[in-house]
């Protein structure tokens, strides 16, 4: 069996004695008898060693299929991932530390906090960033609960948005009792015109994925004035690497920009850990969520970093916090930010370019051989086809050759992603796999 | 030290990325005008300024750590390589579950393992930490009731000695929330309880371990009462690494829990997450689960989307390389060493108080659980020497301070949580230096309020940080400003 104790059971037998208990059990006095468990009692298997441990979890992801070439995002995104950037966050230091309550002693996160929270005002314009949230989707929804007003219970939201975001941000109202409305979509895009008609004085935002989730552009500066003139607030949820590309949320007006962070060096794991960031303008600044770090300076004069702006938060206002988030995502922030480092404007800009170019060239591939794209308007790296034989054939025949090709939608539509990792002779592979399939 | 955007310089970078092999899109109108000042540095830039900032930074790793309520015990290695296994890493959340079955696999079991531990029948792990946690089980309270059609019950009961998170996460489910005050004996005011519940009692949100490290006696007449009243019990489980194989929530009449794989499950806390929250219920709770659950069926692994689902509080399945760790923690320590753990755990927190209560005041003089509160009231008002004093003077002493100022109900607390895996020696040479430091605070006062002195820095202002908040490096400066 596995144990991580330290002391050896003489030890342990000397400390029993120090405090005068007679054994173990005696320590749980106060626990009334009636419940506590017989030793062994659990339905657990035995404890292991480390190598049988090994051995078994081993097994279990052997159990899983990791595809060669992945053509698949709908929210998860593969993307390269530097080797400085899993090497700078397996540091124990980092790794084992609990939040920085500690400032002397925690500077070195701290600082990479305000670090990231400088990185992702640059990259989506705004002024200020808190910490991190735990995913796109519960940022989405911390961002809904913002803007709620007294007389302004309403919130907007993209029908064209990730499934996910709309099922989490409408979980979220179930609890704090806003109501949510969809804006339908039209040709891939949400209706703006629709939009105008929705707005009015009980709605507190609107909320717009930006490329949504069938890898469409939206106008945001329509829906940005649009939603202005009705004296809401936008929250555009954008990805992160298509800033490398596209305008940022901050040039067409958004009040609070949010997103997931995970294609900034998170690898796909099957869902996480990922990481929601958040960034506003000054004025929404004592509203954000989560943690904030401050730079200040120590009795001495010299420059430190703090957890600040903390009369926002739990531990102090309790019930009246407008939010109850404690933990969030400290480490995946780290990874984000050590991921902006080592690719630069540059790099990044480079990667949302080919990201871009890949996937028009795929689409254009496709289109070629009888799988038209589904809708008109322009698009980043993803982007529905309409399939000329039941998605789930075509999807099989793929897997066959190793590639986990688009998201069927329903058995004729696939979304399909595709990133500066997948290349042309792949993608021709993808294409001329599709054809067969076609013509059989 | 220097931030990471006053180094480098333009031109430089790292080489990541190859040329494109397909043609250039124009992103026309959409195109970013204005690029994103991003660090221009070296793959040696970057990796010395981590390692330095590494270098100022105190993990588990690096020392004791007795935080109360954190249950910082050291995070096994053998976690950390199972959760970066290609197999786990590499796969998508929305792949087909026949090509997952592994991940599946993963979280069918720790399920089946942890509502073994709980006493709870069914779990999901959406919920990515403790505060998530609590808002997702408040939700299952919530989808309860209202499907029952009984509106009423519009308050949660928290005991004053709760953590933060308890209240707000109630308000985040629109709650109102009502608070319990705690008995000299730092437990549930059975009468105050009894007060309280009602007819429009949703639910009541309790840990026990109690926040003051107390096994609450009276546990089964607080959930008779709550349950009695028509509402339900929420075990919050930062305190189980004192009772895991021990004693159940399920037993303790408790209907819906969460855990904090970051804490009793030895996943690391990686500077302030990613954690993972688990929520547990019974039975009649189960409809309401958020997201997707893992069945087993005669085809393996398959979905399935609870009938009365409250929705989905995070995309996909949660921090799933989290669990892969807390699982892989289960299967080392098993049946036997699950409850080892706590024993240890409560054991060594009552060595470290017996150390210290001669020199201490100890908030309650009874036998702790994982945790104990020691009260610094009598030595401020004896020297003026303050629970903040005593934090910083352990600064300098290589230990990470205890949770200060928490539980609200104690004066000047510092709250000491030691865990099972910390040796006999550590705790001696703590409780050497803090009764070193007393001696201090009472020798001379004055110089406790000028400590650390030997920290990267001193004391932080923390007034002019929030009045004048500076929370991005401002580029037009040249500096942060």
């Amino acid at each position: 069996m596995g144990s991580y104790i330290s002391n050896s059971p003489d030890e342990q037998q000397q400390m029993l004695s120090a405090v005068g208990a007679t054994d173990f059990e005696s320590l749980y006095a106060d626990v009334p008898a009636s419940m506590l468990l017989e030793e062994g009692a659990l339905h657990l298997p035995d404890g292991l060693s480390e190598m049988e441990v090994s051995e078994a979890v081993k097994a279990l992801s052997a159990k899983n299929r990791v595809f060669p070439h992945i053509f698949r995002g709908a929210g998860a995104y593969q993307h390269y991932i530097p080797a400085i950037v899993t090497n700078v966050v397996s540091k124990e230091e980092f790794v084992t530390a609990y939040t920085p309550y500690q400032a002397e002693i925690s500077q070195g996160v701290l600082q990479s906090i305000f670090e990231y929270q400088t990185m992702i005002c640059e990259l989506t314009g705004m002024e200020v960033s808190n910490a991190s949230v735990y995913d796109g989707a519960t940022a989405a929804a911390e961002a809904v609960a913002m803007c709620r007003e007294k007389k302004r219970n309403v919130a907007l939201v993209s029908a064209a948005a990730q499934p996910q975001v709309i099922s989490v941000i409408r979980t979220y109202c179930f609890g704090n009792g806003m109501e949510v409305r969809l804006i339908p979509e039209k040709d891939g895009r949400t209706d703006l015109e629709a939009l105008a008609g929705m707005l009015g004085d009980d709605v507190a935002c609107v909320y717009l994925q930006q490329p949504n989730f069938y890898g469409c552009l939206e106008d945001g500066q329509k829906a940005a004035d649009l939603t202005h003139g009705g004296k809401a607030k936008l929250i555009v949820g954008c990805n992160p690497i298509s800033l490398g590309a596209l305008e940022p949320p901050a040039a067409y007006g958004a009040d609070i920009a949010v997103g997931e962070g995970q294609p900034l060096g998170m690898p796909l794991s099957f869902g996480g850990p990922y990481l929601g960031f958040m960034a506003t303008g000054k004025a929404l600044m004592r509203k954000l969520p989560g943690r904030i770090v401050g730079q200040t300076t120590d009795t001495n004069g010299k420059v430190g970093y703090v957890l600040t702006l903390q009369a926002r938060e739990q531990h102090i206002r309790r019930e009246k916090a407008g939010s109850n988030i404690c933990s969030n995502q400290a480490l995946c922030a780290m990874t984000a930010s050590v991921y902006l480092a080592a690719m630069g404007w540059n790099g990044l800009s480079q990667a949302a370019k080919s990201c871009m170019a890949n996937a028009h060239y795929l689409a254009d591939q496709l289109s070629g051989i009888g799988y038209p794209r589904k809708h008109t308007g322009p698009y980043f790296h993803e982007f529905v086809t309409i399939c000329p034989v039941p998605a789930s054939k075509a999807l099989a025949a793929l897997a066959q050759h190793g590639y986990l090709g688009g998201l069927a939608l329903n058995d004729r539509e696939i979304l399909w992603c595709a990133t500066e990792k997948n290349r042309k002779a792949e993608m021709d592979e993808l294409v001329s796999i599709l054809k067969e399939v076609r013509g059989e | 030290m220097k931030l990471i955007f006053e180094k480098g310089a333009a031109g430089r970078g790292c080489s990541i990325l190859p040329e494109c092999d397909v043609p250039a899109v124009d992103a026309g109108s959409f195109a970013r005008k204005t690029p994103a000042r991003l660090p221009q540095v070296s793959e040696t830039e970057i990796s010395r300024h981590y390692t330095a900032l590494a270098k100022q930074t105190h993990g588990v790793n690096d020392g004791f750590y007795p935080l109360g309520s954190c249950t910082m015990k050291y995070n096994p290695k053998i976690n950390e390589a199972m959760a970066a296994l290609p197999g786990f890493t590499g796969v998508h959340p929305l792949q087909e579950p026949e090509t997952v079955q592994g991940s599946m696999e993963v979280l069918g079991k720790a399920e089946q393992y942890l509502c073994e531990i709980t006493g709870m029948d069914r779990m999901t792990f959406q919920p990515a930490a403790g505060a998530h946690g609590e808002f997702t089980g408040l939700l299952l309270i919530k989808g309860y009731h209202t499907a029952r059609g009984d509106q009423a019950r519009t308050k949660i009961l928290v005991p004053d000695s709760a953590h933060g998170t308890n209240p707000a996460s109630a308000a985040m489910a629109g709650f109102e929330v009502v608070n319990i005050p705690s008995g000299a004996d730092g437990c549930v005011d059975l009468d105050a309880l009894r007060a309280a519940a009602g007819p429009d009692t949703a639910g009541l949100m309790l840990t026990n371990p109690n926040t003051v490290g107390l096994f609450d006696k009276n546990i089964l007449e607080i959930t008779r009462i709550v349950h009695e009243a028509g509402g339900l019990c929420y075990y919050d489980g930062a305190n189980l690494n004192a009772v895991m194989g021990v004693v159940r929530p399920g037993d303790m009449g408790f209907d819906v829990v969460h855990l904090n794989l970051h804490k009793t499950f030895s996943t690391p806390h990686g500077g302030g997450g990613p954690g993972s929250g688990p929520v547990g219920c019974k039975s009649l709770l189960a409809p309401f689960l958020p997201g997707k659950m893992p069945v087993q069926g005669p085809d393996g692994w398959q979905w399935e989307t609870p009938a009365q689902s409250v929705g989905d509080v995070k995309a996909f399945y949660g921090n799933f390389l989290v669990v892969v760790k807390a699982f892989t923690y289960i299967l080392s320590l098993g049946r036997m060493g699950i409850p080892a753990a706590a024993k240890n755990a409560v054991l060594n927190a009552n060595y470290l108080m017996y150390r210290l209560k001669d020199h201490y005041t100890m908030a309650y003089n009874h036998r702790c659980m994982h945790e104990f509160v020691m009260s610094l009231e009598d030595v401020k008002h004896e020297t003026g020497v303050s629970a903040l004093d005593v934090a910083k003077a352990l600064l300098d002493h290589g230990i990470h301070p205890p949770t200060m100022y928490f539980p609200l109900i104690v004066h000047e607390a510092l709250m000491v949580e030691p865990t099972e895996t910390e040796t006999k020696e550590t705790l001696d040479e703590a409780a050497d230096v803090l009764i070193e430091i007393l001696e201090e605070a009472r020798r001379a006062p004055q110089s406790m309020h000028q400590l650390p002195l030997t920290t990267p820095v001193g004391r932080l202002d923390e007034v002019t940080a929030a009045r004048k908040p500076v929370v991005r490096y401002d580029f037009s400066a040249g500096q942060a400003g």
